[in-house]
């Protein structure tokens, strides 16, 4: 007979948990403290921090700054997603920002300052669904990576499409799985070197937006992180938009996928992509071979379709509305009637 | 008027070269991070179009005036 | 925040008046309205043999009392959103077998981490893989303890009749709640199919477990052994994330003593918890030197066979573990303490026998029977005969 796993350490590290019951909780890690710390001379001048930008007020200051590499497209992403909140006025509290692994998973969160989900890898469409459909009143919104949600995650990005679920999408495509050093994705250029690819990418990659589009989507549209304008004003229509919309935004990213194709410049990489790009009016006439290695921006789809939150509240409603005969014309209450505060 | 918060700047680059009126140029002060951020050098040019604001990955450089106060309301 | 109105009224009329029905139903069947009972609002599925059943009741049911089915592309996604659903508000489940089991195990892993509450049921068939797709088994049972990867402990209960998995799905739902923990329900297709006389509760009757809530600011992963929670909507802020994070949730992934004391309490929290969560049934009486340890559907020929064989003038005794983890060592020792031989007839080749073993002084003898079919009472009354001997 072994003997229960009796390890007095073992039992006291358990039982020490109630010991900081009385403790506050420890403050994140980042941000606050001083990276250079005993590293800069005393005497030298304190850090000038102006820290007045007004949006500020949407991030988590203690994780400040970010993580992100020189230069990295994310960083655009999240500044042009704060401007759009801002300027449509939502109140982050009715927002919720569900997100993956990678990168691109790390523009809302931890940064931005509302309900944040970190899920796993390629599964953030499916917890935002669970995540909707309890809460329709509430912007759900994800933003996550290439890798993540045409990679592992494509089959519930098409589903979702399918569905039409009042959900927003901005896939952040770099063309590369970036956090983990620069493997070769769905979205890679044919042709390209990538650490997995070290010779020459043999694969074709998916057009994710224009196969989102054919999924179902409500509102489709490419964008790049040069084009923060139109990018800005695309994130608002598509929060605006009932009905799953979604958002490409193709962004640079210098180190992981700048590191073998020469365009490790922040500056020479974001040059490429407006000079790629060519707006969907003006590709009209053009052939696919001509656009192959071009990215088609703009508007693509957006067309009406029942959403599917409303579909789940009908069928409620229904149900009850012939059950309360049954029920001795019992409660009829207008299910679609909505409580006012929390 | 333009702010630089230097501490939050990585160098990259991305406003100075994409400003349309060639605003801002290069401190010759490294941050304590060791990254050269923007200073701004022709004042007078800017238009306040606030491409460097949203360009920027880390919220580094961003634009205040009357005009831009009044629409954000 | 609005969100629609739940009518709870309506919900009890329409329970009450299912309580009043007389049910003879599968066991699938009767756990799915035991978690309609338990106040379940989002099931997430996907079809799978010998599980079907419940996701279809789960469809069938779910709207009369407001809440929402939704069948997902495969199940991964049905995992996803039901714990993206409980840090919404829901009380949710989803329902599979050993191949869904499978493909759920990382994102039950991410629910023991954030500490989600919510009830995974499996219905166990006879694997590995595609298997005998259509016959039961209890081959999951150490998958549903070590299933995920990384330290972490789990609950699991194992219902032996259509009745218990009405009964005790209620007691996983509150479970989940007390524990902040997804619980999984180890039912098998043999149970799951069984169609017998099934007594619903009355609505009024129930008390179901409440999930406590968190004040904003107060810290939601860390604090107290088992943290309260805040949802999404509370205007908390709050960040959910898989990886190792402090009290407030943010992410802290470098500091050693950072995870080790996040993942030793979330182990202390169910470790700690063994006895209160233990369900065990005993029948033994000091003078018996032999008993048959059985759970799920075995147990109820190990029974049929004790009856039999106290009936022909053995002393045997009964022990039928219902909480399968954590497995209920106190208990089960002293229902052992003066045993010379324990038998323990599993659908497998062995898997919680490995932990009786480790726990009890007797000796154990394991007897397994695969192929998808349950044990017959005359299989273990001649095993419990043979055992006698010399005793």
């Amino acid at each position: 007979m072994l003997k229960r796993l009796a390890d007095p350490e073992f039992f006291e590290a358990l039982t020490a948990v109630n010991a900081d019951r009385d403790e506050p909780p420890l403050r994140p890690v980042y941000g606050t403290r001083d990276p250079l710390a005993g590293l800069v001379a005393d005497d030298a001048p304190a850090a000038p921090r102006t820290s007045h930008h007004r949006l500020l007020k949407y991030l988590r200051r203690e994780v400040l700054p970010t993580t992100f590499c020189v230069g990295c497209g994310g960083g655009t992403v999240l500044n042009a997603f704060a401007h759009a909140v801002d300027e449509m006025r939502i109140d982050p509290k009715g927002i919720v920002c569900v997100t993956g692994i990678g990168c691109s998973s790390w523009i809302p969160s931890p940064y931005f300052l509302c309900d944040t989900l970190h899920t796993t890898h390629g599964r953030a469409i499916a917890f935002a669904t669970g995540v909707k459909v309890m809460r329709p009143d509430m912007k759900v919104i994800i933003i996550a990576g290439d890798g993540d949600l045409a990679g592992i995650g494509g089959n519930h990005l098409i589903h979702a499409a399918r569905r039409n679920l009042d959900l927003t999408v901005f896939l952040v495509n770099n063309f590369i799985y970036g956090m983990t050093g620069g493997q070769v994705s769905p979205t890679t250029p044919f042709g390209a070197k990538t650490t997995t690819t070290p010779y020459k990418n043999v694969e074709h990659p998916f057009k994710i937006a224009d196969i989102v589009a054919a999924a179902g989507g409500s509102y489709v549209a490419r964008w790049t992180t040069y084009h923060v304008f139109q990018l800005m004003e695309s994130m608002q229509n598509a929060i605006d938009k009932k009905g799953f919309s979604f958002v490409e935004i193709i962004s640079q990213c210098p180190v992981s996928f700048g590191k073998m194709t020469g365009m490790g410049d922040p500056v020479v990489q974001l040059k490429d992509l407006r000079d790629r790009s060519i707006h969907i009016d003006d590709a009209k006439g053009l052939t696919e071979d001509e656009l192959e290695h071009r990215f088609v921006v703009g508007k693509l789809v957006e067309r009406k379709r029942a959403e599917f939150g409303d579909g789940l509240q009908e069928l409620i409603a229904n149900r009850r509305e012939s059950l309360s005969e049954e029920l001795d014309g019992g409660l009829r209450q207008d299910t679609s009637a909505l409580e006012t505060g929390r | 008027m333009i702010y630089i918060d230097e501490e939050f700047c990585k160098g990259c680059r991305i406003c100075s070269e994409f400003c349309p009126t060639g605003v801002l140029g290069e401190s010759e002060t490294l941050n304590r991070k060791g990254y050269y951020p923007p200073v701004v050098a022709e004042e007078a040019e800017c238009h306040g179009c606030r491409l460097c604001e949203l360009l920027c990955p880390e919220f580094a450089i961003f634009i205040v005036n009357e005009w831009l106060d009044e629409q954000a309301g | 925040m609005n969100r629609p109105a739940e009518n709870r009224q309506f919900t009890d009329l329409y329970l009450a008046r299912l309580a009043g029905q007389e049910h003879f139903i599968q066991g699938d069947e009767a756990a799915a309205l035991g978690a309609v009972f338990a106040g379940c609002n989002f099931f997430g599925g996907y079809p799978i043999t010998p599980a079907s059943e419940v996701a279809e009741v789960m469809a069938r049911e779910l709207p009369s009392v407001g809440g929402y089915y939704v069948q997902f592309e495969d199940e991964l996604a049905s995992i996803s959103a039901v714990i993206g659903a409980a840090w919404a508000g829901a009380r949710s489940m989803t329902a599979t077998s050993g191949p869904g089991f499978s493909l759920m195990q990382e994102n039950i892993g991410y629910a023991c981490m954030t500490e989600t509450p919510c009830v995974i049921v499996d219905v166990q068939r006879s694997g590995p893989s595609t298997g005998q797709a259509t016959l039961p088994a209890q081959g999951d049972v150490m998958q549903a303890r070590w299933g995920t990867h990384g330290d972490h402990e789990i609950i699991a209960l194992a219902p032996s009749s259509a009745q218990e998995c009405a009964d005790l799905m209620i007691r996983c739902f509150d479970l989940a709640e007390e524990y902040r923990t997804p619980v999984i329900f180890l039912m098998d297709g043999e149970i799951g199919h069984l169609r017998e006389r099934v007594v619903l509760p009355q609505p009024d009757t129930i008390e179901r477990a409440v999930r406590r809530k968190a004040a904003v600011g107060e810290p939601v992963f860390g604090g107290e052994t088992v943290p309260p929670m805040l949802e999404f909507g509370d205007g908390g802020n709050v960040h959910v994330t898989g990886s190792t994070h402090l009290e407030d949730g943010l992410r802290d992934v470098q500091t050693a003593e950072v995870h080790d004391r996040l993942v030793r309490r979330l182990v202390a929290k169910i470790e700690r918890a063994r006895n209160e969560i233990a369900q065990v049934d005993v029948d033994v009486e000091d003078d018996a030197s032999v008993a048959v340890l059985a759970y799920g559907a075995t147990a109820r020929p190990a029974k049929g066979a004790v009856l039999r064989a106290r009936a022909e003038g053995h002393r045997v005794g009964f022990i039928r573990p219902v909480t399968i983890w954590p497995f209920s060592i106190d208990e089960i020792q002293r229902a052992c303490s003066n045993l010379k031989r324990l038998l323990v007839p599993e659908m497998n080749l062995g898997q919680l026998v490995r932990e009786v073993e480790r726990h009890v002084d007797c000796e154990v003898v394991p007897l397994s029977k695969i192929g998808g079919v349950v044990h017959t009472s005359s299989e273990i009354l001649s095993a419990i005969t043979e055992a006698d001997k010399g005793c």
